[in-house]
């Protein structure tokens, strides 16, 4: 009776709440759709709760961090479109692990943009990592192969590589980017261990294509979805994860060091809805 | 060139040529279908919904109505609306002394590449350009800028490092500015959220000593759903005179430049559609329509 009494669900304000959050219109559809399936235990009152529930039945929970390997480091591929956070978040992700405990070699493998090396220096001067760069213009497969070698002779556990932007629709840029997979691949058939795709929290449906297109060229492990400071939800992130099934792994929440975390479903719906 | 939205919204009035008329109810079901499209370029909710309304209007009209080829008409209403919205022609700078151009945006839009970018296409028009690193806060913002400048051959007012105060920085910089051969002052700043509170209060007061005559937000063509917060926030800061969108070179939809514009009322002024400093250009707001439309 209770259920009744709060009269039919706001279907439109829901819709509503799940397009402002960029969630798409494919994904919006699909976990309205599933909403409705569930029929009379939908009102008005329940209707958001019912739809923070569906969706998070499509985001996985949290797996765990990956711990070091025995024998060899583990390499880390930071990539992504232009400007979405890669160079900031590899040096926290770097800081990450080095304040667990673990040693761990940052590569400035963004050969290309102005000033992107001196830009990791300056992150690895502050947080007292080393970074390992090369030349501009240099061959960025190339630096990361050497700095496997060096990580491995100096048994540094992480070996972080931020690469440089690139839209996903430059089809010479991706082939460089799977160049750098398959060279590291040649010290260690199971390197890099982690490809992670940097997606600005900002963006809206782009980010889809964007992730299907990254995960074409290097096979991602996970996400890193940045800028959740600022007004956008990046809802784009649950279409990932249905569409592509990749999970997101941590977020960016401002510019310092330690604006940075594992992705934690519950919050994260919770600033959907 | 019509193709995506128009051969959707032909499947929609496919079957009323054998009646030979179509229905309010007929257009409203398309515009449906028009109104997914629109979301589906991250066109804002709020937006797409007002802009359905007015083309809804138009396309009751008897003219369109009768038409044998309604879908194709509404199309074109569509097309020209949107046209209409993202501007006409594009809006040239105003460059009145002592022409300042204060470039803002969010974190990662392209506001250091753009400005060395517009340094780059004012110089070649004639203009003695001259670039300010306004951005204390990134790592390695002012060696970004100087190498920029110095690809395109124009003076750089490099902040010393360590300096936290913006509007020192900007004092200096106009005092610089006055010594160094130039007629145009282009200030570079940090990337900002927009509820970032005291970052955007530091804009406004660095807008407000400066006085510029262009405030251009730069953004990206990406950006989903915030961007009209974004565009409220900036713009009741600081009162934007124009918009630069970037990234165009990829495939984004580009819905997003119509809540700016929505908002804003003001011009997109380029488009950034490369990373090389010359992938600049002026807007063309036709182009983007089709984008967005898919077509
Ligand atoms: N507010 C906020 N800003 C961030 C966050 N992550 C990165 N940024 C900012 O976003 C901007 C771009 O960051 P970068 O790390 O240079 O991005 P990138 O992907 O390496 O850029 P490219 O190498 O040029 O493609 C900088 O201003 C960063 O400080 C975040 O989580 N929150
Ligand atoms: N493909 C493409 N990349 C662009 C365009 N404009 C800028 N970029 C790239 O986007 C990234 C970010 O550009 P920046 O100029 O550093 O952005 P920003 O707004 O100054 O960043 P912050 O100062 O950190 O907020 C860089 O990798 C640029 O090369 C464009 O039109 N197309
Ligand atoms: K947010
Ligand atoms: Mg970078
Ligand atoms: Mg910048």
């Amino acid at each position: 009776v209770a259920q009744y009494s709060a009269g039919p669900a706001d279907w439109d304000a829901l819709e509503e709440a799940l397009l402002r959050a960029d969630l798409g219109v494919s994904m919006t559809t699909h976990i309205l759709e599933a909403v409705r399936k569930r029929g009379l235990d939908v009102n008005a009152q329940t209707a958001a709760e019912v739809c923070r529930e569906e969706i998070l039945k499509v985001l996985p929970p949290a797996g765990p961090p990956p711990m070091p390997l025995p024998d060899r480091p583990s390499v880390v591929l930071v990539v992504g479109v232009n400007g979405t956070g890669k160079t900031t978040s590899s040096a926290k992700l770097a800081r990450w692990f080095t304040s667990g405990g673990f040693g761990c070699l940052l590569v400035a493998a963004d050969t290309f943009r102005a000033a992107a090396i001196e830009q990791l220096e300056a992150w690895g001067k502050r947080l007292d990592i080393e970074v390992l760069k090369g030349q501009y213009g240099g061959d960025s497969a190339a630096l990361c192969f050497d700095a496997w070698n060096s990580a491995h002779r100096r048994k540094i556990p992480y070996l972080i590589c931020d690469t440089a932007g690139r839209l996903h629709t430059k089809s010479n840029l991706m082939q460089e980017l799977s160049k750098v997979k398959r060279t590291i691949g040649k010290h260690d058939p199971t390197a890099p261990r982690e490809c992670l795709l940097v997606v600005d929290a900002t963006t809206g449906s782009n980010a889809i294509v964007q992730a299907k297109e990254f995960h074409e060229a290097v096979g991602l492990t996970g996400i890193i979805l940045t800028k959740l400071d600022g007004s956008g939800k990046g809802g784009a992130a649950v279409a990932i994860q249905h569409e592509l099934g990749i999970p997101t792994r941590f977020i960016g929440t401002g510019e310092k060091p330690e604006d940075f975390a594992a992705f934690d479903r519950d919050t994260f719906v919770n600033t959907i809805l | 060139m019509f193709s995506r939205l128009s051969d959707k919204l032909q499947d929609v009035f496919k079957d009323l040529r054998g009646h030979g008329r179509i229905s309010e109810k007929n257009i409203t079901d398309a515009l449906r279908d028009v109104r997914m499209a629109l979301l589906d370029a991250d066109v804002h909710f709020q937006v797409a919904k007002d802009f359905i309304a007015r083309v809804k209007d138009k396309a009751m009209g008897e003219e369109v109505l009768r038409s044998v080829t309604p879908g194709q008409q509404i199309v074109k209403i569509f097309h020209d609306e949107l046209t209409t919205l993202l501007g006409g022609d594009a809006a040239p700078l105003n460059l009145t002394k002592p022409a300042r151009i204060l470039v803002v945006g969010l974190n990662g839009a392209g506001k250091t590449t753009s400005s060395a970018k517009l340094a780059r296409l004012l110089k070649s028009q004639g203009r003695a350009p001259q670039l300010i690193a306004c951005d204390l806060h990134r790592p390695a913002a002012i060696a970004q800028l100087a190498t920029l400048a110095e690809q395109v051959g124009v003076p750089v007012y490099q902040p010393q490092a360590g300096e936290t105060d913006v509007l020192k920085v900007g004092r200096e910089a106009v005092a610089w500015c006055d010594q160094t051969p130039g007629d145009v002052q282009i200030y570079d700043t940090a990337g900002r959220q927009d509820l970032d509170e005291p970052l955007i209060e530091e804009l406004r007061r660095l807008k407000e000593f400066l006085q510029p005559q262009e405030i251009l937000i730069v953004c990206d063509a990406a950006t989903g759903q915030q961007a009209v917060n974004v565009a409220e926030k900036f713009h009741a800061a600081l009162g934007l005179t124009g918009i630069i969108l970037t990234k165009l070179d990829g495939d984004a939809r580009g819905g997003a430049a119509l809540s700016l514009r929505e908002v804003t009322k003001q011009p997109i002024k380029f488009a950034g559609v490369g990373e090389k400093i010359e992938q600049f250009e002026q807007f063309y707001p036709d182009r983007l329509a089709g984008r967005i439309l898919g077509m």
